[in-house]
């Protein structure tokens, strides 16, 4: 009897309406008012059913301060946001029986097996393995080998693709992904992408967020956070087109002086180190001029035209 | 129910690839049982004795051998003068001396009076005091000898009967004790970090994104310490009924019963902590001096609650542990009944249901 009552408090089996995602005007303030700290300042933004989503900003933006709103893992300071047609706040358990979400930190069980860890997450989500089988296939054969092994004797890529199986075992209508390459290698990380690439295929929506630019223009659509403020928000190609200034890409062997040099002139908007380039805004003038000007101060460089990158646009956006 | 008995499962895994602390949740009642009862004991046996025997006669003769004779006493040291007293006690020799004056036999013959000197070391007064007592009592033995077939005029004779614990056994009284220990250990200790470590670790953060109910949680968490503490009852009683003789007076199933009833208060106690702290360490901490010290200290297993000073006998109403010493020590060594340990029973149980709501309620389904 008493059992049967823990059950039957379960039994509240609502699911989400869609995968659609909308935030409005979200606050999120920590500490006591005298001194608070705002880690959200109003953000605005809709994510359509399917889409793949990607929020990028440095550490300390605030996008776990937001995966967790949405999560419903915490209260907004002010401001609504529903994921699926449901409220954060009121309906949370109807989001938290439907949605999938997979924490910055590796959060599986170490001292559980590989199997056990999946079985568990798919018995505790009213599933089976075998169930959802085909949508974690691709990602879970790769583990597949090490099914024996505990999760916590796994490497940094192989327990990200453990976690991902585990969130995405009950099929969720939208899965959030808060920084889930952080701390994985190149090779991995690409096969990461490559992967959601085609969970997007299935019809998931998926939120992921990213320190890292060059992921963003993996996303079909991509928020730009720092400091809690949205700074634009707009397919990748969109936010590179919207960089209505001059870039170019400088180098040469002694590329520290050669810094110095051109953040020293004044028709240089911003200089900062690019790969193997430094890149270079200008407020006027062009490559030509540039190249006159690096020879008249006595120092041989190479300048080309760069293509915008989202980075350039993010220390651009930034800047304003 | 699936998911009930995927988290059970869960918890048991948890619990069994911990092998350290597997064995040491085990082991514990066992060694605890064994320390108690054969190192750990305050019963006085086989004391060493000094004799100062200045009679020398045959009356003096038979009293000493009476001591010697007597299970409590070992006679170490046959004293020549006075002033050797002091000096077996001052190397820690002897525990008691017995002084027999010059003439004890004929005074006692001719006079029908005479003197015995007890000289005990105070320095642990217990001991001392239950040694002179024992002395007391051969040297009154050793008298109503004397007087066979003779008729005092007035004469009152105290027969003493120790009722449940003839030979005021120590396994007797802490049996109980040690079951209250262990069960509070083990059942509040260990579920005190179970929620907490998932904090810890992370995975609440998912196990709260899921469509798992708090209630769930808490009482999946609580189910392998249940069975645990049944192994560590069985274990307990076996070794005080097979090891150290202490018998099951009452009734076997009341005493399982209360045990049960006992060890979910102490479950829903350490699942309360769990539910409110957010580090593994604080968990501990609030287990250990908020629950192990006041079980020790308070329950009256260790010192009478009569001799404690009232508000530490107040304070001493809010411990479960005292309840369930009572009932033990009334259903194990008395062998009474239900009648008349109702009461406790009852408190106990309150305590549960309260403790228990109290863990649902604090349980947090948010991160802040």
């Amino acid at each position: 009897m008493f059992f049967k009552t823990i059950i039957m408090q379960s039994g509240n089996r609502r699911q989400l309406n869609n995968g659609h995602v909308s935030v409005a005007d979200i606050v999120m303030t920590y500490g006591k008012p005298n001194a608070a700290v705002q880690a959200l300042q109003g953000i605005n933004f809709e994510v359509k059913p399917g889409e793949l989503f990607g929020i990028i900003g440095p550490d300390g933006a605030g996008k776990t301060s937001l995966f967790r709103i949405l999560t419903t893992l915490l209260l907004p300071t002010g401001g609504r946001a529903e994921v699926g047609g449901f409220d954060v706040v009121k309906d949370y358990q109807a989001i938290r029986n439907s949605v999938g979400y997979m924490p910055g930190r590796f959060s599986l069980y170490p001292d559980l097996t590989v199997a056990e860890n999946l079985a568990f997450f798919a018995t505790i989500f009213n599933t089976s393995i075998s169930e959802n089988y085909d949508l974690i296939k691709d990602i879970y054969l790769q583990i597949e080998p090490f099914r024996n092994r505990r999760a916590g004797q796994l490497s940094g890529g192989m327990k990200q693709k453990l976690a991902l199986s585990c969130a995405l075992i009950h099929r969720p209508s939208v899965l959030f992904l808060d920084e889930p390459t952080t701390g994985v290698d190149a090779v991995s990380r690409r096969e990461f992408w490559e992967m959601l690439r085609r969970l997007k295929a299935q019809g998931i929506t998926i939120l992921v967020s990213t320190p890292y630019m060059d992921e963003a223009g993996l996303c079909e659509r991509v928020a730009l956070l720092q400091n809690g403020r949205m700074l634009g928000i707009d397919t990748p190609a969109g936010i590179t087109a919207s960089f209505g200034k001059l870039l170019l890409a400088v180098r040469n062997e002694n590329m520290l002086p050669l810094l110095k040099l051109l953040k020293s002139f004044e028709e240089v908007e911003e200089a900062y180190p690019f790969g193997e380039y430094h890149h270079v805004v200008l407020k006027q003038g062009s490559e030509k001029d540039l190249r006159a000007r690096l020879k008249a101060a006595g120092m041989e460089a190479e300048v080309i035209t760069a293509v915008p990158g989202i980075e350039d646009c993010f220390m651009d956006l930034m800047k304003n | 129910m699936k998911q009930f008995l995927a988290f059970v499962r869960k918890e048991f895994y948890h619990i069994f690839r911990d092998r350290r602390t597997l064995f040491i949740l085990l082991g514990m009642p066992v060694v605890q049982i064994i320390l108690f009862g054969f190192a750990l004991t305050n019963e006085v046996k086989n004391s060493k004795i000094a004799i100062l025997d200045m009679a020398k006669d045959e009356t003096a003769h038979t009293l000493i051998d009476q001591l010697n004779a007597s299970r409590y006493f070992d006679i170490v040291e046959y004293l020549q003068s006075y002033d050797e007293v002091e000096t077996a006690f001052r190397t820690g020799k002897v525990r008691m001396a017995v002084v027999l004056p010059a003439g004890f036999g004929r005074d006692l013959e001719h006079l029908h009076q005479a003197q015995v000197q007890l000289l005990a070391d105070a320095s642990d007064p217990n001991v001392a005091n239950t040694l002179t007592n024992y002395a007391g009592s051969i040297v009154r033995d050793f008298q109503d000898g004397l007087l066979k077939g003779q008729q005092l005029p007035y004469r009152i004779n105290a027969e003493v009967r120790m009722l449940y614990n003839p030979q005021l056994k120590g396994a007797y009284s802490f049996v109980p004790g040690v079951m209250a220990m262990v069960l509070m250990l083990v059942c509040t200790l260990m579920t005190a970090i179970t929620i907490v470590r998932e904090k810890e670790m992370g995975t609440m953060e998912i196990m709260l994104v899921s469509p798992l109910k708090p209630m769930l949680i808490i009482v999946a968490k609580a189910v392998p310490y249940l069975l645990l503490s049944a192994i560590n009852i069985s274990s307990i009683l076996l070794l005080s009924v097979f090891v150290l003789d202490v018998p099951i007076n009452g009734s076997l199933l009341l005493l399982v019963g209360e045990s049960l009833l006992f060890t979910l208060t102490c479950l829903a106690f350490g699942l309360l902590i769990s539910a409110s702290t957010s580090s593994q360490q604080t968990a501990m901490f609030i287990s250990l001096t908020g629950m192990f010290l006041p079980t020790v200290m308070l329950s009256g297993f260790m010192f009478p609650i009569e001799n404690m000073p009232l508000p530490l006998q107040v304070i001493s109403h809010a411990v479960p542990a005292r309840w369930f010493y009572q009932i033990v020590r009334n259903v194990m060594i008395k062998g009474t009944g239900l009648e008349t340990i109702w009461k406790e029973t009852l408190i106990l149980l309150g305590m549960m249901l309260l403790l228990t709501t109290l863990a649902v309620k604090k349980f947090k389904i948010r991160l802040a």
